[in-house]
């Protein structure tokens, strides 16, 4: 536990190292929430019939989505792609460690360390700042009672293993593919659309909203930041982290055979 | 007139300083603090065209800066800089196609390209005649025996391989001027070898002022007949290697191997001081103006059974380092 | 002049020779960036699925924008791969064999690459163009036409000057380059939409200093024959692309200076 602790606290510290870096982290997730709500603000004013998000309801949504980025399952380790293309990873394979909790380990602390890095000061810019510029309209407000809250960062938390399991389960897929882009690629692609980062799921045909929820995508942003702006009710927290959670599971256990299967097919072949 | 003229050469880089530990990396969100390094801190020489110049020194000296402000690629603080009488980084694409340079460490050649295409792109680049393109390349391979290298992707190339391909690529336009930073780092024997002869040659048939910079000795020994020193942005020596010898010391070496082990353990002199002994060999150190090596050889011979002997300077890596050290 | 562009088209059979080297490889990673792509359309078309119209523009309308943006910011992309990578070659002073060279920098570094992979959002744009073209959106006569073309050339100078000026940040520090990929990818994002849902000093930014309204809105609204359009001033409008490319190349050189004058 303690040398998993030492992993974020370095990752922390190389972190703030590049100060500009994480400004301009800032700048661009600030920038494309403001666009995006601009963008749905449009599309709100047009309509006579509402969608069952409120307009206030989905800029908390973006912004939340904005916030959490790091934690959501949409990009691959660049360093495990760089050992699956170069090779190195036979070593890993070789070593009698558990490979696939390794890379589950590695995933939480990639992806914890600069999720708290950042969702502070977006957080501070979304509820805070924006509404001293006049523009509180496209500011986060609070969450729709102390409830959803709490459901809220129960839900997040879930996120982070729900994510992390998908994360390990795509860098299996780039171990399979031998570092080729296409795995990279399909989980940005298929993990933004259903997941609600391109645009918040309740406002996809109402057709496709069971689908969209019994997907595992949901519960990285989608389902958390419903609670959390009031669309699903703070009570029914515990059916999302039970779809989290079972998600979860099941990611795993295909994770690891599928990690197993590839181990030995690649050891077996010499990499 | 000199091909090349230096005079007072300063060049100060501020470096930023990176604080250690999580208190240092907060503090460096705040304000970043720096401090100052003297590159070149007043360089002077001249260099006549057709020299062939040595330029020595500890890492950090300023050798790399000092080749880049004569490449024209940086431009100094103080201090006037000619090259055929022209101020390198003023005009630099008329400077620069005037020149050739090879790093050793890094190719100029395109990576994923045969070699001979690399050759090709770069007579475009530097607007070479087809009929002297043609024949400079066909000359630089023949002399550096590159034939059966030219179809080969330069990233599939053995380092020795490399450098003489690059060594023909910095020539392909027939500059007059030649900067060669480290051409033998890495290389075996052999590629070392072939890489000296090739710069003998050069400069003594075609009259191309070489400037070596480099590490190993022995490419000086082999090639330069002037030798520049340089340390903390200072030159230190600036003759023949004959000079720089006698400047910091007389001192030679006179090394006897004799019949019988047991004997070597007694070889001594008043005069002389032993470096080293190893089994039957004894080495000497002795200043010729306090024993003359003759007179040396007859006391050491006359008290031992001596199977071969031979008097020798001290390797420059003794020189130079005596030199460095003088200096701090 | 002739010279140059005859080099610059010898390093581009260079690159693009390597690229279609392995043609299995190449085909994937175009297929990846299509489809990298096409998550936008998805999401547009279930907006307007719900909502119908967005400011008064039809579907059709915004894809016509969508599709001359895309074009434009593709085309961008592709020629300037090698500003966009010029903060390594900065690092590992491989800079500095370019200026060893007796030629514009500009012009080797353009040759470095011409990514055709990103050929995939080119596509992409090209066939929402068309479906746009094909709703009837656009009346299309020989002047719409001219300021469609005139729109894609003065926005992928735009964007162009906007990969050089990111890349020129490079010189003095490598910490701001993802704030600028807020403004070349962000931009294109944001220009895919109308420039009327956005608020005022939204617009004002990018239309007086990054100039991306005039390159793509201005354009197509007039083609579509909205009613506050000019054509005449839609047909000019670009040239503010163009003058942006040309500033770009002026703090290029500014930034060359500086890497001389301190060394990296």
């Amino acid at each position: 536990m303690t040398g998993y602790a030492a992993v974020v606290a370095a990752r922390f510290r190389m972190l703030l190292q590049y100060r500009g870096a994480a400004l301009g982290g800032l700048a661009t997730q600030t920038f494309f929430g403001l666009v995006r709500i601009m963008i749905l603000d449009g599309f709100y004013r047009a309509s006579a019939t509402p969608p069952s998000l409120g307009f206030p309801q989905a800029v908390g949504y973006v912004w939340l989505g904005q916030a959490t980025l790091a934690l959501f399952p949409w990009n691959t380790d660049s360093e495990i792609r760089d050992q699956v293309r170069k090779g190195t990873v036979v070593y890993e394979l070789c070593r009698p460690l558990d490979l696939y909790g390794l890379w589950y380990a590695r995933a939480i602390a990639w992806r914890s360390a600069p999720t708290l890095l950042r969702m502070i000061p977006m957080f501070a810019f979304a509820a805070a700042v924006l509404p001293a510029l006049g523009l509180g309209d496209w500011g986060l407000a609070p969450p729709a009672g102390v409830g959803a809250g709490i459901a809220w960062v129960a839900a997040t938390v879930g996120a982070l293993f729900l994510s992390c399991a998908l994360t390990t389960l795509a860098h299996v897929g780039v171990l399979a593919t031998l570092g080729a882009d296409g795995v990279p690629a399909l989980m940005a692609t298929i993990a933004s659309l259903l997941g609600g980062m391109v645009i918040p799921l309740p406002l996809f045909p109402d057709w496709a909203q069971g689908l969209l929820a019994a997907l595992p995508f949901s519960g990285a942003l989608d389902l958390p930041a419903r609670l959390y702006v009031g669309h699903i009710a703070a009570a029914d927290a515990v059916w999302v982290l039970a779809q989290q959670l079972s998600w979860t599971a099941i990611l795993v256990v295909l994770g690891r055979w599928l990690l197993a299967r590839q181990t030995r097919r690649l050891v077996v072949q010499g990499g | 007139m000199a091909q090349i003229v230096v005079e007072n050469l300063v060049k100060v880089f501020r470096v930023a300083e990176r604080r250690p530990g999580m208190m240092g990396a907060l503090a460096g969100l705040v304000r970043r603090r720096h401090r100052e390094v003297r590159a070149l801190d007043g360089v002077s020489f001249h260099l006549d065209a057709g020299e062939l110049v040595g330029y020595i020194g500890p890492n950090g000296a300023g050798k790399s800066t000092t080749v880049k402000v004569l490449a024209g690629i940086l431009v100094p603080d103080a201090g006037r800089v000619e090259v055929d009488g022209r101020v390198p980084w003023k005009d630099r694409i008329v400077h620069v196609a005037r020149i050739g340079v090879v790093f050793g460490q890094r190719t100029q050649l395109w990576w994923d390209l045969p070699v001979i295409e690399s050759f090709d792109l770069l007579r475009d680049v530097y607007r070479v005649a087809p009929a002297d393109y043609r024949r400079a390349r066909d000359e630089l391979i023949e002399l550096l025996a590159l034939a059966p290298l030219l179809d080969t992707p330069v990233r599939q190339l053995s380092l020795g391989q490399r450098m003489r391909c690059d060594l023909a690529a910095a020539l392909l336009h027939a500059p007059q001027l030649l900067f060669l930073d480290e051409p033998t780092i890495g290389l075996d024997a052999v590629a070392k070898l072939q890489v000296r002869d090739f710069v003998r040659r050069l400069n003594r048939e075609r009259g191309t002022t070489v400037i070596l910079t480099t590490h190993d000795l022995d490419d000086i020994e082999a090639l330069a007949r002037r030798v520049l020193v340089i340390a903390d942005g200072r030159v230190l020596s600036d003759g023949s290697l004959a000079e720089l010898r006698a400047r910091v010391s007389r001192e030679r070496w006179l090394t006897v191997d004799v019949v019988d082990d047991e004997d070597a353990a007694e070889i001594g002199d008043a005069d002389a001081r032993v470096i080293e002994r190893d089994g039957h060999r004894v080495r000497l150190a002795f200043d010729p103006q306090v024993v003359t090596p003759a007179e040396l050889i007859a006391r050491v011979t006359r008290r031992h059974a001596v199977r071969d002997l031979f008097v020798e300077n001290p390797p420059i890596e003794a020189i130079v380092a005596r030199l460095y050290e003088g200096q701090a | 002049m002739r010279d140059a562009l005859r080099l610059y088209f010898r390093y581009l059979g260079i690159s693009v020779r390597a690229q279609l080297q392995y043609p299995g490889s190449f085909a994937m990673q175009a297929a990846g960036q299509l489809l990298v792509t096409v998550i936008e359309i998805v999401g547009i078309v279930a907006l307007f699925d719900r909502f119908g119209t967005l400011r008064g523009w039809t579907l059709p309308q915004v894809a016509l924008l969508y599709g001359v943006t895309d074009i434009t910011f593709a085309i961008a992309d592709a020629l300037a791969r090698g500003f966009s990578v010029f903060s390594t070659m900065v690092r590992s002073g491989d800079f500095d064999r370019i200026l060893l060279r007796p030629r514009s920098t500009i012009l080797q570094i353009l040759g470095q690459e011409i990514t055709l992979r990103r050929g995939g959002r080119l596509v992409q744009g090209a066939a929402v163009l068309g479906w746009a073209a094909a709703q009837g959106a656009v009346a299309w006569t020989p002047a719409s036409v001219a300021i469609l073309a005139a729109a894609v050339v003065g926005g992928a100078c735009l964007f162009m000057g906007l990969f050089i000026l990111q890349a020129t940040s490079a010189f003095w520090t490598v910490e701001t380059l993802e704030v600028w990929n807020t403004v070349t990818h962000g931009g294109n994002y944001a220009s895919q939409y109308p420039m009327t849902i956005y608020r005022r000093w939204f617009r004002g930014f990018f239309t007086w200093v990054v100039p991306l309204a005039l390159v793509s809105f201005v354009p197509s609204a007039a083609v579509l024959g909205r009613a506050d359009a000019s054509p005449l001033a839609a047909g000019l409008a670009p040239l503010a692309g163009v003058a942006f490319l040309l500033a770009s190349l002026g703090v290029w050189r500014l930034g060359v200076r500086r890497y001389t004058s301190t060394g990296s």
